[in-house]
């Protein structure tokens, strides 16, 4: 076994999806947690499957950098999301469903339409459930992949007293002063900038996966905001680490590995909780 | 003087009012209890207070050099913080995050008076406890700690009894007192409960389609408590 991930590892393309993989867990679990706690687990879904129209769109107009079309349209519904969040006529749930299956729906047709594609079914699922894309990354989307993430980590430290006063009581905050409107926008350029990056990895439909079990299997365990936080950071890049080593052994579909190590860290993370709790 | 005053303030949502010119103002160590039934725009009245929401029309004035930085705020609990993962320390020290300049990280004097505040409210003992492990009295205490870092002039409580039982009420209560008494710190505070109001308070608002705004004992001797208190008997 450690032969054949020898022979694997020769390979560039299986390093680069381990370094990409990798970072996006550690990027995606960071904000997991303020998300699952804001009640906002959802976004990560719906978003993505805003980029997936988008994506559907910039093939269709034949872009060569589809991240030109896809970033700025995910970052621009996750700031419209987070921001009507509260006092919306539609509430923030509803709002994030008519969002991410309209997105979904018209992205599928567009692509029916338009599509030149001879594969499109092909196309549609590996946009949806990953793809062997993770596999054929070329090293510039892989330093995009590192400076975006190393930016995400940076601010996130940066800004992490400001995140959690937010997090815990935006009311508070704003009484006092912190600017909550721009770190909640902060927050979900973030979010957004993060889900496009793991479109690659694991699929638009898998994404809330990486964003929402390692910060709750994280709360299982720990009790403090700073222990969960680094907690639900190495849980994530262990469980990434994992599933796409595993999958690499077992020629298995990368993203879908990915999570499901992350549901059986999640269920042992609960039998450690109700055993200590006991 | 006034530290506070309200002119003519005119609160609503989306266009419709709730409370129509409403003039009151707060001195230096007043304990200013804010009364009146549910939807009647309590709540609303102390987020303009707080700033976090625009009057229709009418102003808020802050006077006697005090900004908006020494109003110190306990907000309703949420539904999001009953399971929130952080230790007390944590929440304490959050209410030093707009302390003087703008700054990223917290520094030892922020500590520090987080440190203090906890003694205050006699919780030093739960420092590294879960937040949400705790009653709900000590919950209190731990977001009263939190406002007393963010301010010392004035505070503003959304029903700080709310959900609490007879006696951590009772506690609570002479809690708040002390610091108005004791610390000279001006109290603002929301409450359903007009007994504890007339024992405590020294000035009464009293919110409904009526408006009443008073001292304590001209609130007695009006028609409003008469019919507030007979009401409430029932």
């Amino acid at each position: 076994m450690i032969e054949k991930l020898a022979f694997y590892f020769q390979y560039p393309f299986v390093r680069y999806a381990l370094i990409v993989g990798v970072l996006i867990a550690l990027c995606s679990s960071l904000l997991g947690v303020t998300l699952v706690l804001k009640r906002f687990s959802f976004i990560g879904d719906g978003l993505s499957h805003v980029a997936f129209g988008a994506i559907a769109v910039a093939s269709i107009m034949n872009l060569t950098n589809q991240m030109v079309l896809v970033l700025p349209t995910t970052v621009i519904c996750a700031v419209v999301l987070l921001h009507t969040g509260q006092n919306a006529k539609i509430k923030g749930d509803a709002m994030i469903a008519v969002v991410s299956v309209g997105a979904l729906a018209i992205g599928y047709l567009l692509m029916n339409i338009f599509s030149t594609s001879s594969n499109l079914s092909g196309d549609v699922c590996s946009t949806l459930f990953g793809s062997t894309s993770i596999l054929t990354l070329t090293v510039s989307e892989v330093w995009v992949c590192v400076i975006l993430s190393a930016v995400i980590v940076a601010l996130f430290i940066l800004f992490y007293n400001k995140i959690f006063a937010v997090t815990f009581d935006e009311n508070f905050a704003s009484a006092v002063g912190t600017n909550a409107k721009f770190y909640n926008l902060m927050i979900a350029v973030m979010i957004a900038v993060i889900i496009v990056l793991a479109m690659n990895l694991v699929g638009s439909l898998l994404i809330s996966a990486l964003v929402i079990f390692p910060a709750l299997s994280a709360m299982r365990m720990f009790k403090s905001f700073s222990s969960v936080t680094i907690c639900s950071a190495v849980i994530s890049v262990i469980c990434a680490a994992v599933g796409i080593i595993i999958s690499i052994l077992a020629s298995t579909p990368v993203g879908s590995t990915i999570v499901a190590v992350n549901i059986v860290m999640f269920v042992i993370s609960c039998i450690v909780n109700t055993i200590r709790g006991e | 003087m006034s530290i506070i005053r309200c002119e003519d303030l005119t609160l609503g949502y989306e266009g419709t009012a709730i409370i129509n010119d409403l003039n009151f103002s707060v001195n230096t160590g007043d304990y200013l209890c804010i009364v009146g039934e549910n939807g009647s725009g309590k709540s609303t009245l102390m987020k303009t207070l707080l700033k976090l929401k625009n009057p229709m029309s009418g102003n808020v004035i802050l006077d006697e050099g005090l900004t908006q930085k020494d109003i110190g705020y306990l907000p309703q609990q949420t539904v999001v913080q009953k399971d929130f993962p952080a230790k007390v320390k944590e929440i304490v020290l959050s209410g030093c995050q707009s302390r003087g300049a703008f700054k990223l990280f917290y520094n030892s004097e922020d500590k520090a008076l987080a440190h203090e505040n906890m003694e205050r409210m006699s919780i030093t003992d739960l420092a590294e406890r879960s937040y949400k492990e705790l009653s709900g009295g000590q919950q209190q205490r731990v977001l009263l700690a939190r406002a007393l870092c963010a301010a010392r002039k004035v505070l503003l409580l959304d029903e700080p009894v709310a959900g609490l039982d007879p006696m951590v009420t009772e506690q609570m209560y002479e809690l708040i007192d002390e610091l108005n008494k004791k610390d000279g710190i001006t109290i603002i505070m929301i409450s359903h409960d007009i007994h504890a109001a007339m024992k405590y308070a020294s000035n009464i608002l009293y919110i409904a389609d009526d408006i009443f705004f008073g001292t304590k004992a001209e609130f007695k001797k009006h028609d409003i408590f008469k019919r507030y208190t007979l009401g409430q008997e029932d």
